[in-house]
């Protein structure tokens, strides 16, 4: 979807705060909202695309807070929408109805080290690569109204394949249920003139991961 | 209520600088939290102690002094260099919280003629198994969507510059991929440990926002 999330070449935020070295967590109920998104990954309520997309369905305004806000904001609206809370009882603040039984089962002490690492995302291949490294690729002008990790800022574009990057869980239809489909990924190489036009960094180069969907001979 | 009312007061460390102005929303949001909490645990979806643990984790365990040491190994092992750019996830193995990483770490070397810089504009992806959780930089609207346009001006705002022919290298990665920026070793440092070494290593120079601590005024 054409939403807030997708920033890549966007004016207007101002300079970047660089000095940051403070603690992890500026506040304790940040570490709290990232630790109960993390458990609820964890028992496999909803996998990573459909909690991304559930952050990029945020209205703007929502989404423009901060980080941890649209996570909490996320996990909120997420248990309702897969049937782990309703509505009432995240107002309530309590239960008011037994739990759903998660995919993963009860989250203990055990399976911290598994959500505290990434996991993996490799499938076996059904076709063989459509493209190799150097082949180039243009990207399709494409609009979906759902997830997509295609950035806009690269739509249409012409680059160059510089990495295979295997099979991998496609998260189009991974994020709106349509289920894993996996697809050939790829790392695709645009230079910045290309991109930004000949007034722009002529010794920029930049790369997205490209899933093979996304591409058509170039 | 004020941030310093709640009942976990005992666990502040005191750092609420970055909440100025917000208190009524903040206690708002505490609540909240609090509140999303209590629904897990009362679900039966968590025990109470394992969201501790995954605080702690990441409060203590994983974070960018894996990373640092992942490059200073780099640094002084030129074999372990070759593998850790052929496949980091595998390299950095040993160097990972409880002995592991997770797939997809992807290391890329910053030359003299090239510079590496590490972004997500869609979202925040970022090398947590060997940085920990990204800086409130690396998530902000303004890095995310100005360094894959202006990477220069972002560079400005963290006081570095670029020789004007460098080549910048920015990956922004929209999928799986995570990246880590391997920076050149700073001169000076002939015969240094990697234990010296490592402490060179900043996080902003692993993500290409920044160089490794000049080892003027280090111990040698």
């Amino acid at each position: 979807m054409n939403g807030i999330h997708d920033m890549g070449g966007m004016d207007g935020f101002g300079p970047v705060d660089s000095d940051e070295s403070g603690p992890v967590f500026h506040a304790r109920w940040e570490a709290g909202v990232m630790a109960a998104s993390r458990v609820m990954g964890g028992i496999g309520a909803w996998n990573i695309d459909q909690g991304r997309y559930h952050i990029e369905m945020l209205p703007p305004e929502l989404y423009l807070k901060s980080y941890y806000r649209r996570w909490l904001e996320r996990t909120e609206r997420a248990m309702v929408a897969y049937g782990y809370a309703d509505a009432e009882e995240i107002a309530a603040g309590h239960a008011l109805r037994p739990g759903k039984t998660p995919p993963r089962g009860k989250f203990t002490v055990a399976d911290v080290p598994r959500v505290c690492r990434r996991g993996s995302f490799y499938r076996p291949a059904t076709a063989p690569a459509r493209f190799a490294v150097g082949d180039r690729v243009r990207t399709r002008n494409m609009h979906p109204k759902t997830h997509t990790r295609l950035p806009r800022y690269v739509r249409g574009q012409t680059g160059r394949i510089v990495a295979l990057r295997g099979c991998q869980v496609f998260p189009d239809t991974e994020a709106i249920g349509q289920g894993e489909n996996p697809q050939w990924l790829y790392t695709v190489e645009f230079n910045g003139l290309d991109l930004w036009g000949p007034d722009s960094d002529p010794t920029l180069k930049v790369s997205v991961e490209a899933f093979e969907p996304y591409l058509e001979p170039g | 209520m004020t941030p310093h009312d709640h009942d976990d007061h005992d666990h502040d460390h005191g750092h609420h600088h970055h909440d100025h102005g917000e208190d009524s929303e903040l206690s708002e949001t505490e609540l909240r939290v609090r509140a999303l909490q209590t629904i897990l645990v009362e679900k039966g979806y968590v025990d109470p102690a394992a969201l501790d643990a995954i605080v702690e984790t990441y409060e203590t365990k994983v974070g960018p002094h894996i990373g640092a040491r992942i490059v200073a190994r780099a640094w002084t092992d030129p074999a372990f260099r070759a593998e850790l750019l052929a496949d980091a996830s595998k390299a950095a193995q040993p160097f990972g919280f409880q002995g592991k990483v997770g797939d997809h770490l992807v290391a890329v070397e910053n030359t003299p003629d090239r510079h590496n810089m590490v972004v997500c504009t869609l979202c925040s992806c970022y090398p947590w198994d060997v940085l920990g959780l990204p800086p409130v930089w690396y998530k902000s609207f303004a890095y995310r969507s100005r360094v894959v346009k202006e990477p220069r001006a972002v560079l400005s705002e963290f006081g570095v510059t670029l020789p004007d022919k460098a080549e910048i290298r920015v990956w922004d990665s929209t999928a799986e991929v995570r990246y880590m920026v391997l920076p050149q070793r700073p001169a000076g440092t002939e015969g240094w440990s990697e234990e010296q070494l490592a402490a060179l290593v900043t996080r902003d120079s692993m993500i290409g926002t920044g160089m490794p601590a000049s080892p003027k005024g280090a111990s040698a």
